[in-house]
């Protein structure tokens, strides 16, 4: 594979070329990690904002009003929409395209639907390798979407520099619920659907609860009521998520959050690597597996024969 | 890891239902592949930029409106154009015979009448799949 070209190309902002590599990343191939190893320092910070929160509160509605703006803004916008594979046959819809007209509308829009594969619920193992390969492209802001269950809302916050968690008047009730997971991990709180009734008791329930949670009042999480489908209260939101990005970055929040990530990563990798190799291991005893010696046993064993040099063989084997 | 098959499923045209879209689209995600679904209304230029954008295998386009011998063909030269013309192209919907036969032969694949089953169009997919992209 020409390496090479392919950079070229995608300096030149060539769409053919950068759909193609994220390709390769997403499918963990051999030439997408030796494209990352190789050209990750010509990739720029792009800013990157997820959008999370339960199936159906319309966040690819609000992304749709979101795009428009920061496409008018900024030279280069992404757009990473993860959606759930199915367990059982391991098959995908991804239908956030659906409601995201204005990519089609901005050239400088470039849009990505990703399967979440198999980490159970969560995002795709791939995904910073693809929010990589759009920022080695240049774009200069990333929005990635994310259903809210489980696991991903908390992948959402590694992998992304601010978090804008979207409910809806009908979240009300489910809300002391959620506190746990969605409450902790939101930098901006959008009550959506707010054309509808309740929208105002909701965000004013949700103010109350963040207000007890911070005590630095700059960044207590901002609550706000919009209308993706109305367009009402968007530019609110934007001049909010513009306040934060600044703020963010005077206090090194934002420096703080990419280094955290990329040790997690290199943990992430290592892990994996390690599984493989535990995996070869356990192939060739199981042929020899007696019932009567305890796993610890078996465990430090198996120990004992990883060889730490080939575990980069193990891990190009894929 | 295993290759998925990734698909777009179209429904170009201004009638208005894409139930037979939504049915093959979700045979396809049954049957293990992974399927971008990108509802009605669609032109060939979106349809070529989804393709380009989301790197697919396939486009499956359902048209009811009688306006294939346009759409196809405008379809594969925005392909061509844009140096995808790897990318199968195929569908489905009421095309009569001839009509099927010249698109055929203009590069376009496989075109499934009604009363298709849905399992065969997955085969025919995993078949391609199998020859073109291993
Ligand atoms: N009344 C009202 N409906 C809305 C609003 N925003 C979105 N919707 C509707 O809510 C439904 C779901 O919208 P999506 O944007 O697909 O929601 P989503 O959160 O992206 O959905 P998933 O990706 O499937 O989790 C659609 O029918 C939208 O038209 C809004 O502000 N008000
Ligand atoms: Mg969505």
């Amino acid at each position: 594979m020409d390496f090479e070209n392919f950079l070229k190309k995608l300096k030149e902002k060539d769409r053919v070329t950068l759909s193609k590599v994220i390709t390769l990343v997403d499918n963990e191939t051999k030439e997408g990690v030796e494209f990352l190893k190789k050209f990750y320092k010509e990739r720029k910070d792009s800013f990157r904002i997820g959008i999370t929160g339960p199936p159906g509160v319309g966040k690819s509605t609000l992304l749709n009003k979101l795009i428009e703006r920061f496409a008018k803004k900024y030279d280069s916008v992404s757009v990473v929409a993860v959606d759930p594979s199915s367990p059982f046959t391991g098959g995908a819809i991804l239908g956030d395209r659906l409601r995201m007209e204005n990519i089609y509308k901005f050239d400088n829009v470039y849009m990505r639907s990703v399967a979440s594969r198999g980490s159970l619920g969560g995002l795709s193992s791939s995904t910073e390798n693809i929010l990589q390969v759009l920022e080695i492209f240049g774009t200069d802001v990333i929005f990635v979407e994310t259903v809210g269950v489980g696991q991903s809302e908390l992948d959402v916050m590694e992998i992304t520099d601010l978090v804008i968690v979207t409910l809806v008047p009908e979240s009300g009730d489910s809300i002391q619920a959620m506190k746990a997971g969605i409450m902790e991990i939101g930098d901006i709180f959008v009550i959506n659907k707010s054309d509808r009734e309740d929208a105002y008791r909701v965000s004013e329930y949700v103010k109350s609860i963040l207000q007890m949670k911070y005590q630095d009042k700059e960044l207590t999480p901002p609550v706000i009521n919009v209308s993706a489908k109305n367009d009402t209260n968007i530019d609110e939101l934007v001049s909010r998520i513009e306040n934060l990005k600044e703020i963010f970055i005077q206090k090194g929040i934002i420096e703080r959050k990419r280094e955290i990530r990329r040790k997690k990563e290199v943990r992430e990798i290592l892990r994996d690597m390690f599984i493989k190799s535990i995996d070869r291991e356990l192939k060739i005893i199981e042929n020899k597996n007696d019932k009567d010696v305890s796993p610890y046993e078996i465990s430090e064993k198996i120990l004992k024969n990883i060889d730490f040099k080939s575990l980069e063989d193990i891990w190009k084997e894929r | 890891m295993e290759r998925k098959i990734k698909v777009l499923v179209a429904k170009p045209g201004l009638d208005g239902h894409d139930r037979g879209a939504k049915v093959i689209a979700s045979a396809l995600s049954d049957a293990g592949m992974e399927v971008i679904y990108t509802g009605l209304h669609q032109t060939p230029e979106k349809i070529v930029k989804t393709a380009i954008d989301e790197d697919v295998d396939a486009v499956g386009l359902s048209i009811l409106s009688g306006a294939h011998m346009t759409i196809f063909p405008k379809v594969l030269k925005l392909l061509k154009e844009n140096k995808r013309e790897d990318i199968l192209l195929f569908g489905g919907g009421i095309i009569p015979k001839e009509d099927m036969e010249e698109l055929e032969k203009m590069g376009v694949g496989k075109l499934f009448g009604p009363g298709s089953q849905t399992k065969e169009v997955i085969d025919y997919l995993r078949d391609w799949f199998e020859k073109n992209r291993k």
